[in-house]
């Protein structure tokens, strides 16, 4: 191994990794932040977030709202959950988005159109939530006993299994089914009711909103007293290390199960919710893109920790939509490369050279295009002052698409290279890897930024944090003690 | 009895399981000797497809290839496990060596992310459409039978190749150093490494033939069923998966049984089962399930003991 900072240090626990962190994250304006957040009671710092959050519903448009808002929320009220069974428990359940679906679909068969069931949602989350609990019951019960990597597998092909179920649960013809639509295959269940609790018709975004807004708060409060409680602590005991809270006399099974059930119980709540908000169930919605975006956002805020679910959600979900709109997105995204380099590069000699350097090989490149392949500077830049500046530096060919899927992929495998390297060689790709950032960006990025290349960034997010910061924004560091 | 359709379903069966059964064999080995579940593993075997189809179409795609069909095939398999083998130490390198000692979850989700990568940059790179094979014009719809039993020939040269490697594999693990090295890492990595093997280049190797296997099994699944896409890997992964812990996960053997098991679960749930076309994948899901429950540790595995 390079450096031997990956190497294990012996006999240091979590007390003294966080003691040794201290010094290093104490000083300057963030370390005075994170005095005053970390010496805060916790509803002090859950009102840093409930403040905004309904003030935010009374300043901005239906669109934004829903886009920034609601399904943020949703994202955070699914994290949650995922981060009983992930973050607290350190189980890894791959079959996660199965409950959410089980949720909004029990919801969606008692109440709408196609079954004709139309129950008030005091009754109808109840019981998706009781649905959700039993199949996480029933999928956990065989591999309670089994190490951590046979849960994965099941849980993943259980989630593989409820997609294939849901698209053609129409048309079985067995015994017990014999004939029933359950759930619509795959055109969904449509028209399913808006929420009706106690008589509070739950029907426009702002009152979506408001309501899951509720629910967050609700679950995460519940959930802030269920960690700090005696199964709470025991959990976190068992991710720790099962074969000591074991011996510690703790029903090591009982516990992961537990943790399970409660996940699943989470999921079927949002279910519910996002079914009643899409006004439907399709078995597209339930698939694993969604299950990344999940697990993004509770490994991004880091995993055990309630605050960094609403931080993950907000930087998983909210930065893909700001980048929409391309103007705006070329600024943030310029603004953003320059403060990565400020932040980054030290000393100021390295920073001399990284800038120089990328500065010198964009304008370099562009000469020689200029001079000899006209048709690589063919392209047209992209509206506003920015882009104009960029496209005297950044080759833009008139044909880009496929060679900017490339540099786009190029990009990710740097980035990956990157958080490998050290020293001088660290400075020298950082130079080529801006460039090539910047080229996928101006050529791919600002047209595109849904669909694969969002899943594919998501998936390098996952592959990066794990190797530069596996505790994510809030986690707490833990060392493995040998 | 329908003894045609039997032996079709045993024929298919048994091409589908030399399949599941070579992409087993890459998650028990790099289970056997890093205890990591490499999901990764079906999205290198997608990869294969796909370097097998571009090596098809540099040599003149299949109507007119520029040389004869064999060679073809040959360089297509050749091309597919080189290829395989080299993304599967870079994933190595990148993704899992610098969090060999790290908490246990955290190669997990590195894995799952290193899946992702792959399956997106797929879609993104080579497109969302399928991409065809074309079997019948490179090397014909002649079949062999005896009595009751058809096989096509790229049935035949699935099985055969598939015989063939995991002979190679098991004479290698058996009978080389590097064999006896990989042994020595899966049952005790720091005694190995104490005892002067380099660990990071049998790991690296390790990964190498795991990942040159499933590239092998991405071409085979594309000559066999002609179509591949981004996304094949994640059920065959999955069923490999099944596979490697019916079997026993660690065990070579049990990978080869597991897979096979398998593919004829698939292949007999589709012929006999009620609905089984569509329900094919919840057939092996219960499979699975029961084998967990009845005997956790796979049909050849050992029991794990825990060490303190």
């Amino acid at each position: 191994m390079a450096d031997d900072v990956t190497q294990p240090r012996i006999g240091v626990d979590e007390w003294v990794a966080s003691v040794e962190g201290k010094r290093e994250r104490y000083r300057g304006p963030v370390g005075w932040l994170r005095r005053g957040w970390d010496s805060s009671p916790p509803a002090a710092r859950l009102l840093v977030f409930v403040v905004p959050a309904v003030i935010f519903p009374f300043v901005t448009s239906e669109g934004n709202l829903f886009r920034y808002g609601l399904i943020t929320l949703l994202y955070a009220l699914l994290g949650l959950g995922l981060n009983v069974t992930v973050g607290f428990a350190g189980l890894l359940d791959l079959g996660y988005i199965a409950f959410f679906g089980f949720g909004a679909y029990t919801y969606g068969y008692v109440a709408s159109a196609h079954a004709n069931h139309h129950w008030p949602a005091e009754l109808a989350i109840p019981l998706a939530i009781a649905v959700a609990a039993a199949v996480g019951f029933i999928v956990g019960f065989p591999s309670r006993r089994l190490v951590g990597d046979y849960l994965a597998i099941v849980t993943l092909f259980f989630g593989q299994a409820f997609v294939v179920f849901v698209n053609n649960a129409n048309r079985i013809n067995f015994w017990p089914f014999n004939h029933t639509d359950l759930t619509g295959g795959a055109n969904g269940l449509d028209n399913i009711d808006p929420l009706n609790v106690f008589g509070w018709k739950v029907n426009t975004t702002k009152e979506f909103y408001l309501f899951t807004l509720g629910a967050f708060l609700l679950v995460m409060i519940v959930l802030y007293f269920v960690s700090e409680s005696r199964t709470g602590r025991a959990w976190k005991a068992l991710r720790e290390d099962p074969l000591a809270a074991e011996v510690m006399s703790m029903p090591v099974n009982r516990l992961k199960l537990m943790a399970f059930v409660f996940g699943a119980g989470i999921a079927g709540f949002a279910g519910a919710i996002y079914g009643s908000v899409q006004t439907g169930a399709f078995p597209g919605d339930y698939d694993i893109g969604l299950l990344i975006t999940i697990y993004a956002i509770v490994i991004l805020g880091g995993a055990g920790s309630l605050a960094g679910v609403i931080v993950g959600a907000l930087i998983v979900n909210g930065v893909p939509e700001l980048l929409r709109d391309s103007n705006q997105a070329e600024w943030l995204f310029y603004t953003a490369l320059v403060i990565l380099v400020l932040a980054k590069v030290r000393p100021w000699q390295k920073l001399v050279v990284v800038v120089g350097g990328t500065l010198g090989l964009g304008f370099a490149l562009h000469a020689i295009a200029d001079a000899w392949f006209p048709r690589w500077t063919a392209g047209q830049p992209n509206d506003g002052k920015l882009a104009h500046w960029v496209s005297h530096w950044m080759v833009l060919p008139s044909h880009a698409t496929q060679l900017a899927n490339w540099a786009y992929v190029l990009t990710i495998a740097l980035i990956l290279v990157l958080t490998l390297l050290h020293g001088w060689w660290r400075t020298i790709v950082f130079i080529p890897t801006i460039y090539v950032a910047a080229f996928a960006w101006e050529n791919l990025l600002v047209e595109n930024t849904a669909g694969a290349t969002r899943f594919l960034l998501l998936g390098a997010l996952l592959v990066v944090l794990m190797n530069v910061r596996p505790q994510g924004l809030f986690g707490t560091a833990r060392v493995e003690i040998v | 009895m329908n003894w045609s359709l039997f032996w079709d379903l045993t024929v298919s069966g048994v091409t589908l399981g030399s399949v599941y059964a070579l992409v087993a064999l890459g998650y028990s080995m790099v289970y056997g000797i890093l205890k990591l579940l490499n999901f990764a593993h079906g999205d290198v075997y997608m990869i294969g497809a796909f370097m097998g189809w571009f090596a098809l179409h540099w040599l003149g795609g299949p109507v007119n290839p520029s040389v004869t069909a064999g060679l073809v095939v040959v360089f297509m398999f050749v091309f597919a496990m080189l290829a395989c083998g080299g993304l599967g130490v870079v994933i190595e390198r990148f993704a899992y060596r610098p969090l060999r000692n790290a908490p246990r979850i955290a190669p997990l989700i590195s894995a799952l992310g290193v899946s992702f990568f792959l399956q997106n940059s797929a879609l993104l790179l080579f497109g969302a459409n399928f991409r065809d094979y074309d079997t019948f014009d490179l090397i014909g719809a002649k079949t062999y039978n005896y009595k009751d039993i058809f096989l096509s020939v790229p049935q035949i040269l699935t099985i055969v190749s598939a015989i063939g490697l995991m002979v190679g594999l098991t004479l290698l693990v058996a009978r080389t150093k590097i064999g006896k090295a990989m042994r020595a890492t899966s049952f005790d990595r720091e005694a190995a490494s104490m005892m002067g093997i380099d660990v990071d280049r049998v790991i690296a190797s390790t990964f190498f033939i795991g990942s040159a296997l499933a590239g092998a099994a991405g071409v085979m699944f594309g000559l066999v069923f002609g179509q591949i896409y981004h996304f094949m890997g994640f059920l065959a992964g999955l069923k490999g998966f099944t596979a490697a812990v019916i079997g026993g996960i660690g065990s070579i053997p049990g990978a080869m049984l597991g897979g096979l098991l398998v593919g004829l679960a698939e292949s007999y749930a589709t012929g006999y089962l009620p609905q089984g076309s569509t329900f094919q994948n919840l057939y092996v899901f219960a499979l699975l399930i029961a084998i967990i429950i009845i005997r956790p540790q796979g049909l050849l595995g050992k029991a794990d003991v825990n060490k303190v």
